[in-house]
């Protein structure tokens, strides 16, 4: 090995290690290969693929409505938000006029997913930074979440719970005052996991100026959804291209102004209060009518292609569908996932920082690696 | 002869059997309070309500394989743990668990020495511990466990200033060296040293949860970075000890503090007459209870608490924590001149 003359005595020696695909804190199968010197991060190499299933060659032999339980294995803790995303790209390129009441509902179940979601996020960030029990709080009300997805479609984790053109079925009786009453358990629960965190002098420390990502850096390099948002750029798609019911019901876009993980925390936290507001409108102002619009029995759109995207809780999950006008199944789909974009930023952010600093980033930009790798 | 051998001997068997004892439901204890604090429930299947899971996880580590990793350093690989262990243990020698007490007309004290040096001991005991987790880190021949036994060295050894420092203002205001006159100073003074010297409880305290490396100062088991930090290669019985050694080390900061800071086996307001139907419970059960306490405390911090990161508990320890034991030992001194002269 060349010695630096400058430094004749102390030869430094960069350490590589593996980071995953099984380690506890990378969110599945995600395997990070660490350059460090001495505990300084001075790269980072994302390796994925661990999770590949092909969905999106399977959509090809399947037909337009089997599509919907494949997109359910996408992101697996926000399955309803993939749902809800192509079951609209579809009636987009058909034209089909979804009854009002189904886009309500829609809007009930897409917020109910991106609170379920925001939990998980939360809980797990916070155990990897070694609150376990802001977790285990965490994983109790998501719990309530999916009892009201049970009770709706009958699933906990992948609900298949759209259709193209509307929903399987109407909401069922009694179901609505119970979305209402989690939201005030919500809203008390919340304040609970602010208690413990937010102003804790440990989580500060462990989240001020970590993973700092300018505003342009970020949108330039594809963050999106609340990981861009922390960084102050206010695009959401709920507001810039209303879809359901979005349109009809105001509420807010939160921001942060750093770009840190506080700040993505913070929007996240506050992301879930305007889901429960979002919630008690649209459960409030829910109009009678039928769920499901008139669409043939055999799904079979025009030929022609189309991109339509949605704010999944992780950020713009869009479907690219082409179909040839002939077929059952699309010629071809693609699917944007917002965790593969979000992950393309973790070695930007991890580099200058500490090994325990790589665990809160990755808890951060909020990833699922069933989206990733599909 | 009896005096000398027989006693002793018997006290030691009762001292490490009833510390061994313990850490095994210190263990469950922990499980229930945080399933408790977390709105779970613990172990709840191995006997009523879970109270023989101890017994089962020392069966269960007892018959696992203990793995010996291929080029490990088998030597050090083996003698780590023990070396983690063995200080943890013999710290109890000098703590004393009760006053003299007379059993079958012969006066018994409950305590198994008093060494004039007491504290020194426990001070040099407790540094000893150490190596074994370098030793297990290095021998293992792995990174993680490298990198875990790198930042426990470091932040053990920093932590034990802080620690050792305030012992040396317990020390001016007591006196002695010796864990049993440190009690008696109690009595003499009135009142426990917890509130003579609340600043070298409140460092104690820090001190202790780093030294014993319990969150959130857990870092060189941080499972969420490091795997399993210096023992992630560690299985069976081998990892056992580590684990032995880590609870068993928690009752040894917790009966310390106990003595130094809370009156030891003393019942409360030891001077004060009108109380004195509290010294109907036995020395050993307040020393017992204060113990658990301080314990409970350690479980409801972990339960509360994130995680400090490697340098911010550095800067905390160097910056902070030693400056302020420094600082309070002079305090000390100044105000114990001040009230001699």
């Amino acid at each position: 090995m060349e010695r630096d003359p400058a430094r004749p005595m102390f030869d430094t020696n960069e350490l590589v290690i593996n980071m995953g695909p099984q380690h506890p804190a990378t969110h599945g199968v995600l395997r990070v290969v660490l350059k460090l010197d001495g505990e300084k991060v001075v790269d980072a190499d994302v390796v994925i693929g661990y999770l590949h299933r092909g969905v999106e060659k399977l959509t090809e032999n399947r037909d337009w409505t089997q599509i919907v339980l494949l997109t359910d294995r996408l992101d697996y803790v926000a399955s309803a938000a993939a749902n809800l995303a192509y079951v609209e790209t579809v009636e987009k390129l058909m034209s089909i006029e979804v009854p009002r009441r189904a886009r309500y509902v829609r809007t009930i179940l897409a917020e109910l997913q991106r609170l379920a979601s925001h939990l998980v996020w939360l809980g797990s960030h916070a155990m990897d930074i070694g609150a376990i029990t802001v977790f285990l709080y965490c994983l109790r009300e998501r719990e309530l979440i999916l009892d009201l997805f049970e009770e709706f479609c009958g699933a906990r984790l992948t609900y298949n719970s759209m259709r193209i053109g509307g929903l399987p079925q109407d909401v069922p009786s009694g179901w609505l005052p119970k979305v209402l009453r989690f939201c005030d358990v919500q809203a008390e629960k919340i304040e609970e996991y602010e208690t413990l965190l937010t102003q804790n002098r440990i989580w500060l420390q462990r989240t001020r100026g970590i993973g700092v990502i300018s505003g342009e850096a970020a949108a330039a390099v594809g963050l999106c959804g609340p990981s861009l948002r922390g960084s102050g750029v206010g695009r959401d798609v709920r507001k810039d291209e209303p879809y359901a019911a979005y349109a009809e019901i105001p509420f807010d876009v939160p921001v942060g102004t750093g770009g840190d993980t506080y700040d993505r925390y913070l929007v996240r936290l506050e992301e879930m209060r305007q889901s429960m507001r979002i919630l008690r409108q649209a459960v409030e102002g829910l109009p009678e009518g039928p769920v499901m619009a008139k669409v043939p029995r055999l799904i079979k759109p025009p030929a022609g292609e189309t991109y339509h995207a949605n704010e999944s809780p992780k950020g713009e999950i869009g479907f690219f569908i082409a179909s040839d006008g002939k077929s059952t199944s699309p010629y071809r789909l693609r699917v944007r996932p917002p965790s593969f974009c979000n992950l393309q930023a973790l070695p930007q952010l991890v580099r200058g920082h500490l090994v325990a600093d790589v665990i809160a980033i990755i808890g951060t930009i909020d990833i699922v690696l069933g989206e990733v790798d599909r | 002869m009896i005096d000398l051998i027989v006693l002793p001997l018997i006290k030691i068997v009762f001292v490490l059997t009833g510390v061994l004892i313990t850490v095994m439901y210190l263990v469950l204890l922990e499980r229930k309070v945080q399933a408790w604090v977390q709105a779970r429930l613990g172990p709840m299947r191995v006997g009523p309500h879970g109270v023989l899971q101890p017994v089962a996880d020392v069966l269960k580590l007892f018959i696992k394989e203990d793995v010996t990793p291929v080029r490990v350093d088998k030597w050090v690989f083996t003698l780590a743990p023990i070396i983690v262990l063995v200080p943890a243990l013999i710290a109890f020698a000098v703590i004393p668990f009760g006053p003299e007490v007379s059993l079958f007309g012969r006066p018994v004290p409950l305590y198994i020495t008093d060494l004039n040096v007491g504290l020194l001991y426990i001070v040099s005991v407790a540094a000893i511990g150490v190596y074994g987790i370098i030793l297990g880190g290095w021998s293992s021949n792995s990174k993680y466990p490298l990198l875990g036994s790198l930042r426990s060295s470091a932040q053990l050894i920093s932590y034990e200033l802080a620690v050792t420092l305030t012992f040396v203002s317990v020390i001016l205001a007591s006196g002695s060296l010796s864990m049993v006159q440190i009690v008696e100073a109690q009595r003499a003074n009135g009142v426990w040293f917890a509130f003579v010297q609340p600043i070298a409880l409140f460092i104690y305290g820090v001190g202790a949860l780093a030294e014993t490396n319990r969150n959130p100062f857990d870092l060189p088991e941080a499972e969420s970075e490091l795997v399993a930090g210096f023992h992630t290669e560690y299985s069976g019985m081998r990892f056992a000890l580590f684990f032995l050694a880590e609870y068993t080390n928690m009752i040894v900061v917790s009966a310390v503090a106990t003595t130094l800071f809370f009156g030891g086996w003393m019942r409360p307001f030891p001077n004060v007459e009108a109380l004195a139907v509290l010294g109907v419970v036995p020395g050993w059960i307040w020393f017992t209870l204060k113990t658990f306490t301080l314990l409970y405390v350690f479980l409801w911090i972990r339960a509360t608490l994130p995680r400090y990161r490697y340098d911010q508990l550095m800067r905390l320890g160097w910056k902070w924590l030693i400056p302020l034991a420094i600082a309070n030992i002079v305090a000390t001194a100044a105000v114990k001149v001040v009230l001699g002269s």
